[in-house]
């Protein structure tokens, strides 16, 4: 709470009483985030076969989903890559944070871990598309997963970095002092103390991994496409009530994960 | 401590220290420099080359690359695109920044669930969030048909494949990505700052805009770049929401890579993207620093 820091210094917030006119910036805003979120879901359980026009209440679009067999395939390709990459870059990222809080401090090295979360994802899919084909990678979802783990990593580092800075570094010198080993220390104090960031890290490397498009499309072998690319070309085809169903259970399982990890961690910390 | 007591043992705590760093923080910096430095090295280099008859990428090298990229045909994309950004981006901001004002002036609890709400649709499938779009701007969707009931318009309006529209899908995109960075400044504003411009008379709209907005610029800024840059190099919402008809660097790059299959033109582009985005965060840099200066003063 950024609250609590100040209350020992004796100063507050200046005790403002209701928000008048800034009640309509806010209302505003929420609207417009969630509306199209609302009318993508009422619109998925729609009747009608044009996804725009409510004709009535039905639930038949999930089960035609459900036996699109292009749609499961990506799904499956999908789940695969945000495994993989997640795992990756859980490990990485989490090595990467502990390595430049304790030991190297440097502003520089911290700006380069966060950089492949703020170059623009167009930049790095062209650039890893090139850097695949030069040392003639094959394109395949393994070459997804190699890039979805570099941006991971960044996030994950971000995430765990914001807890570093709570945790007491005296637990690893006392344990060191106590004769346990770099990495006894790492896996039984370190590692516990930061479970909490480093969960909320994968949570969301794992929703990023599978909702992520423009890397994908690029470095995506044409044979295994992840979900979004299938949702792309179905989007490009034409609106169907099938999307509407899709988005709106997509929409539910990326929130329900990044609910998860704000339970976890206080994310709001590391953004 | 007991180290020091030992003979050697500051070398030996040295060692550890060093043995620590490279276990713990080479393997990411190593991996974010083949699959990030790299790519962005090699997206330089083939800039400089040429196109190959059949696709992929011949020597010699040329700076015929640069020179197209500045022909009239391609200058008027950058200039449908600039705008394109710019408006999104002050809207994001006008915005943007009221929301994460009201925020920050919300009791504390209810602080954190307000932020929430504003990320979540950013952890969210983008594309997902696009296609709803098609649906409200449908020229029988939600949007049209409410106009139409309250008696607004006459006949439907297109709303959809229209340069608003592609404006509208960037900026439902990116929005968040303002309200968090100032957000960010405005709690770490000082509120003995504003305190003291109120207890020395200064109106509460004075104070804002002789204190609060000018140390809120930089975080902003922050905000502006974080939409601006993504912005100019979106894609899919020119595509999906522009109908195709509103051409923007994204698409021109994207299409350098698997439609013309001119790679050295498009890893021209795609410098240039990185050029915006390196000059924005200086000039960022640059007034964050001028008006930090002038606060201590």
């Amino acid at each position: 709470m950024p609250d609590r820091t100040r209350t020992g210094t004796g100063t507050r917030r200046p005790v403002e009483r209701g928000l008048g006119w800034l009640r309509l910036p806010l209302i505003g805003a929420f609207g417009f985030l969630y509306l199209p979120i609302a009318v993508l879901v009422v619109m998925s359980f729609n009747a009608s076969s044009i996804p725009f026009v409510w004709t009535g209440f039905s639930l038949q679009w999930y089960p035609t989903l459900a036996s699109n067999p292009q749609v499961l395939q990506g799904l499956l390709n999908t789940l695969v890559v945000a495994v993989a990459a997640t795992v990756g870059a859980t490990i990485l990222g989490t090595l990467l944070a502990v390595g430049l809080a304790r030991y190297t401090r440097s502003v520089l090295l911290e700006a380069y871990s966060l950089a492949p979360a703020i170059i623009p994802d167009l930049v790095l899919a062209i650039g890893l598309l090139i850097l695949f084909t030069s040392i003639g990678l094959t394109l395949s979802l393994f070459s997804v997963v190699l890039a979805h783990i570099v941006f991971g990593m960044a996030f994950v580092a971000a995430v765990v970095t914001a807890r570093i800075g709570q945790t007491d570094p005296s637990l690893e010198e006392a344990s060191r002092d106590l004769g346990a080993t770099g990495p006894t220390t790492f896996l039984r104090i370190t590692v516990p103390s930061l479970a909490p960031a480093i969960i909320a890290g994968a949570l969301l490397v794992f929703t990023l991994s599978l909702d992520e498009f423009v890397i994908a499309f690029f470095t995506d072998g044409p044979r295994t496409p992840t979900l979004p690319i299938v949702i792309y070309s179905m989007v490009r085809f034409g609106v169907t009530p099938e999307i509407n169903a899709l988005g709106a259970l997509l929409l539910l399982v990326s929130f329900t994960v990044v609910l998860a990890a704000q339970r976890i961690t206080r994310l709001t910390d590391a953004l | 401590m007991t180290l020091a007591h030992r003979p050697g043992g500051h070398s030996a705590a040295r060692r550890r220290a060093l043995l620590g760093r490279a276990t713990l923080t080479w393997p990411g910096l190593a991996y974010i420099t083949a699959f990030m430095a790299v790519p962005v090295l090699l997206v330089l280099g083939f800039s400089f080359l040429t196109r190959g008859r059949f696709g992929g990428v011949v020597a010699p090298f040329t700076l015929d690359n640069f020179a197209r990229a500045v022909e009239p045909v391609y200058l008027r994309i950058y200039a449908v695109s600039l705008l394109i950004a710019a408006a999104t981006t002050a809207l994001a901001l006008l915005i943007g920044y009221p929301t994460a004002y009201a925020i920050s002036r919300l009791p504390a609890r209810w602080r954190t669930v307000a932020l929430i709400c504003i990320v979540l649709p950013f952890w969210t499938s983008f594309l997902i969030r696009t296609y709803a779009w098609i649906l409200l701007l449908n020229s029988e969707g939600p949007v049209n048909r409410t106009l139409l009931e309250i008696g607004l318009i006459g006949a439907p309006l297109r709303l959809l494949y229209t340069p608003g529209a592609v404006i509208v899908g960037l900026l439902y995109a990116y929005l968040p990505l303002v309200v968090l960075p100032v957000y960010a400044a405005l709690d770490r504003l000082d509120p003995l700052l504003r305190e003291a411009a109120m207890n020395l008379g200064a109106s509460r709209a004075r104070t804002f805009w002789d204190i609060t907005l000018p140390l809120t610029i930089p975080g902003a800024l922050i905000g502006a770049i974080f939409v601006f840059v993504p912005s100019l190099g979106n894609f899919v919402v020119p595509e999906l929401l522009g109908g195709g008809k509103t051409v923007m660097i994204g698409n021109l790059i994207r299409d350098q890579f698997l439609e013309a299959r001119d790679w050295p033109f498009g890893a021209v582009l795609a410098l240039m993207m990185i050029a915006v985005l390196l000059g924005a965060f200086a000039g960022q840099a640059a007034i964050a620093r001028r008006i930090n200066g002038t606060a201590r003063a």
